[in-house]
């Protein structure tokens, strides 16, 4: 048999981001024991680089909201798509979640009476994300990382892993190698819990980091799991676009929160066109009624560059190729302008904003203080993912396989709200956490045959006795695919488009198949990325499967042969699996009924 | 675009040396858009961290044309253009290979100290009041990306090699957010002197200079926990009132 290490925990949970690490503290509170792998150092996951805030109905800063409100906005974003249990879970617990992290050690800025202060953010009814200034995701994973290191998990740290392992129908552990050496391991578990976040990567421009190839939906698909609603993919409507080496890092929806405005090359704030009906009623009329709500008028209605992501992504595209973008492709977002309003308007914007004034001045060269920033969209976040049940966040296909955050499907529908996807780390980390550890409470241990290990190392270790010569190398593959997502199943789609884009891919896998690597086990970064090609293609596969099938126009999920949003398509989710001939097959699942309790709330909130 | 000369290291603490790699840069290039251009095309198996590339997560620290930098915030425009761009991996850790260094030791250090211990929740929900002017000191320190560029230069660590007796200015900031968060109860100067050996700091302010986050660690973090230090230790009437009292003195 292959050397390799062996780990046994009753609970690993793969990736350390906001959602891995809340599920580890929460399963070692009950005193499972832990193992808590990550692909990178602990506390550098993608969960630093979220910005603007955590919703959760706290109504500290308007006493009207509450988890009903949250709630009504969430499955409205989501075109009520959304799997309803969780949405309602997730409005019902998030302020709690978010309290405790300042008993953990977080700070939050505050309101003048000393709580948790909250801001606007797209699509919520009520100031409602608590932030601190723009780097709230760091506050966030810092604050788990410095309590679960006090809380008995075993860390391993820049490790991957390959494979899922499997008792039979049962998941029991996964196999895995560390960067530094690349040493073979495996780990026995009695629950598994992905936590790995989103599929970005598959994409050109992103703003997400070099993790987010899609392992953990890639390894539960492989492992027999179902992926639901792969279709959407968020765009979040404002990244920098030049210059070009850091085209698609995150702006904030927390500058247009504080009053940033759109406008295009003609001076125009193109946001006040097209207002989708859903929002009509709840959206400002004029400039002034916009700046009323954002300085916190409880009579005026928000300014329209509040609206979704979605639509506000769809807004700045078609005024770029209607020709009147900005120079380097996009449009202007301008906050500098608020000095019209606001005395000593630069320390102010510094305050609230002190990441984006940093890296524009550093990236670009531009002072937001004073000038328009260039933005556009960039691929965010992947609504689908891993279908889970929705209290215990149970895969619904392989016993023992648990899924939170990112990678997890079916909270957000066809649109995630900004600020939704911290408080849904939290609210989902937790429970699958806690479900995991009971479930391995109830479950004797695993066993794993010799056989599957061998084949897993056979696998892992390919790419470095296959010739890297003969094609053009795991980084330019990658390109190659980004360049083909980006194009053909990127924020507009058609029929053709992705049709082609599937046989690419097929291409592609083969291709993926016969890449060598180069160079030793050791620290090898080629080795890595040719490894990170197999997910990546996979996840692709699935977002342009169920992107083919879905003919209409719905949240993130944009068709121009399909421009209108049909009704009869909102009665269900598209669900991807593993076919008994190894292929992947698309199927339409039908969303089952709302109880009366929470139709009533949707009424009632409009 | 233009072609520019990099001098990177490669190979680990045995073996290693500059190596020459010629690279077309782009408008706007920071340091590791060109290190990942020869992954690409020249080097595909050379080790370096990174994650975000925005300046957020802290993990592509090394030493560019000598200085401690974040490769991702580095824009090569505003290096000289005439000599080579020498990219190195920090000297205060062990080197794995390439640019990436053994940094686990902050870890471990990390861990040994005394966590937050927060006082009971102030509110029925769960929750404390705070003011946001108490909140605003530790919230500086509370931006620290973790990028232990200030560990590198730190000459304790880094000249001296003092990792067994000296947390590092990582871990003084660290110490410092606790100390000044509002509703820590934790008491963490007799650890400060001894295990955290804050003494051993000559305040040259070289972390302040090289902190990629703008925090003033020597300043607001180190000379504060020091006065503490010596307030508690040195201050023989505080001293004589602990030794009465049995609080504080040590």
């Amino acid at each position: 048999m292959a050397e390799h290490q062996t780990f046994e925990h009753d609970v690993i949970v793969i990736g350390a981001g906001g959602a891995g690490l809340r599920a580890a503290i929460e399963a070692a509170s009950t005193g499972a024991s832990v193992g808590l792998i990550c692909k990178s150092l602990l506390g550098k996951a993608h969960t630093v680089m979220a910005e603007g805030g955590v919703a959760a109905a706290l109504a500290n800063a308007d006493e009207r909201d509450n988890w009903k409100v949250h709630f009504a906005d969430t499955m409205r974003g989501g075109q009520y798509l959304n799997v309803w249990r969780m949405a309602q879970v997730h409005a019902q617990e998030a302020p709690d979640r978010v309290r405790e992290l300042e008993g953990w050690g977080a700070l939050m800025d505050r309101t003048p009476d000393g709580r948790i202060n909250q801001r606007n953010f797209g699509g919520h009814a009520y100031p409602r994300l608590a932030h601190v200034g723009d780097r709230t995701g760091l506050e966030m994973i810092r604050t788990l990382q410095d309590h679960g290191i006090h809380e008995g998990l075993d860390v391993h740290m820049e490790v991957t892993v390959t494979k899922l392992l499997m008792d039979g129908d049962r998941c029991a552990g996964a196999f895995a190698y560390d960067r530094d050496k690349g040493r073979l391991m495996v780990f026995k578990a009695k629950a598994v819990i992905m936590a790995t976040g989103g599929i970005g990567r598959a994409f050109l421009v992103t703003s997400n980091s070099w993790e987010y190839t899609g392992d953990g939906h890639a390894l539960a698909y492989e492992a027999g799991a179902e992926l639901v609603d792969m279709e959407f993919v968020q765009f979040h409507p404002t990244g920098m676009v030049w210059p070009p080496s850091v085209r698609g890092i995150l702006v904030t929806e927390g500058v247009r929160g504080e009053g940033g405005i759109l406008t295009n090359s003609e001076g125009k704030r193109f946001m006040f066109d097209d207002i989708p009906p859903l929002y009509q009623s709840s959206t400002a009329d004029t400039p002034e009624e916009g700046w009323r709500y954002v300085i916190g008028d409880r009579d005026a209605r928000r300014p329209p560059e509040l609206l979704t992501r979605d639509h506000v992504a769809r807004k700045i595209v078609k005024e770029v190729k209607e020709g009147r973008g900005s120079p380097h492709g996009g449009v202007f977002l301008d906050i500098a302008w608020i000095k019209e309003h606001i005395k000593d308007s630069e320390a102010h914007i510094k305050k609230k904003l002190p990441s984006m004034y940093h890296q524009f001045k550093e990236l670009a060269g531009i002072d937001i203080t004073k000038e328009p920033m260039e933005v556009g969209p960039t691929t965010h976040y992947v609504m689908g993912g891993i279908r889970v049940e929705a209290d215990s966040q149970m895969a619904t296909t392989v016993p023992g396989l648990f899924a939170a955050g990112e990678c997890a499907g079916g909270m957000h529908g066809a649109n995630r709200l900004g600020g939704n996807s911290l408080s849904d780390l939290l609210v989902f980390g937790k429970r699958a956490g806690e479900y995991a550890a009971r479930y391995a409470a109830d479950h004797s241990a695993v066993s794993v045959g010799d056989d599957q290990i061998d084949l897993a190392a056979q696998e892992a270790l390919a790419p470095l006795e296959r010739d890297p010569g003969a094609d053009v190398g795991p980084y330019r593959l990658q390109y190659e695919l980004q360049a083909l997502m980006q194009d053909k199943a990127g924020i507009a789609r058609e029929e053709d488009g992705l049709t082609e884009a599937l046989d690419e891919i097929q291409k592609l896998k083969e291709r993926a198949r016969a890449m060598g690597a180069g160079g030793s086990r050791e620290y090898n970064p080629g080795w890595h990325t040719t490894l990170d090609l197999a997910s990546l293609l996979t996840v692709s596969e699935a977002v342009v499967l169920a992107a083919r099938e879905r003919k209409e126009s719905r949240g993130a999920h944009s068709r121009i042969d399909h421009l209108e949003k049909k009704p009869e398509w909102a009665t269900f989710n598209h669900v991807l699996k593993k076919g008994s001939d190894g292929e992947m097959e698309v199927r339409r699942e039908e969303i089952p009924a709302m109880p009366q309790d929470l139709k009533d709330i949707i009424e009632e909130q409009g | 675009m233009a072609m520019t000369t990099f001098k990177v290291w490669r190979g680990d603490t045995d073996n290693g040396a500059l190596e020459t790699y010629e690279v077309e840069v782009e408008q706007g290039y920071v340091v590791l858009d060109a290190i990942h251009r020869i992954q690409a095309e020249q080097a595909h198996d050379m080790a370096v961290r990174w994650n975000c590339k925005a300046g957020k997560c802290g993990s592509c620290s090394a030493e560019v044309n000598g200085s401690p930098k974040l490769m991702c915030m580095t824009r090569i425009e505003d290096l000289p253009a005439d000599q080579p761009i020498t990219v190195e991996p920090m000297r205060a850790f062990p080197l794995l290979k390439d640019l990436v260094t053994d940094v686990s030791w902050n870890y471990e250090v990390k861990a040994s100290i005394a966590r937050f211990a927060p006082r009971k929740p102030d509110n029925d929900d769960g929750s404390w009041t705070m003011d946001q002017y108490d909140v605003e000191r530790p919230q500086e320190f509370r931006k620290c990306i973790e990028c232990f560029l200030c560990q590198d230069v730190c000459h304790v660590l880094r000249d001296h090699h003092l990792h067994d007796k000296f947390a590092g200015p990582r871990h003084f900031v660290y110490v410092a957010n606790m100390e000044m968060n509002p509703i820590d109860t934790g008491d963490r100067v007799a650890e400060l002197r001894e295990e955290l050996g804050i003494g051993l700091c000559n305040i040259t302010k070289c972390c302040t200079t090289v902190c990629p986050e703008g925090i003033t660690i020597t300043d607001n973090a180190i000379i504060p926990l020091k006065e503490r230090v010596v307030d508690r230790s040195y201050d023989p009437l505080a001293k004589l009132i602990g030794m009465v009292t049995g609080n504080g003195g040590d």
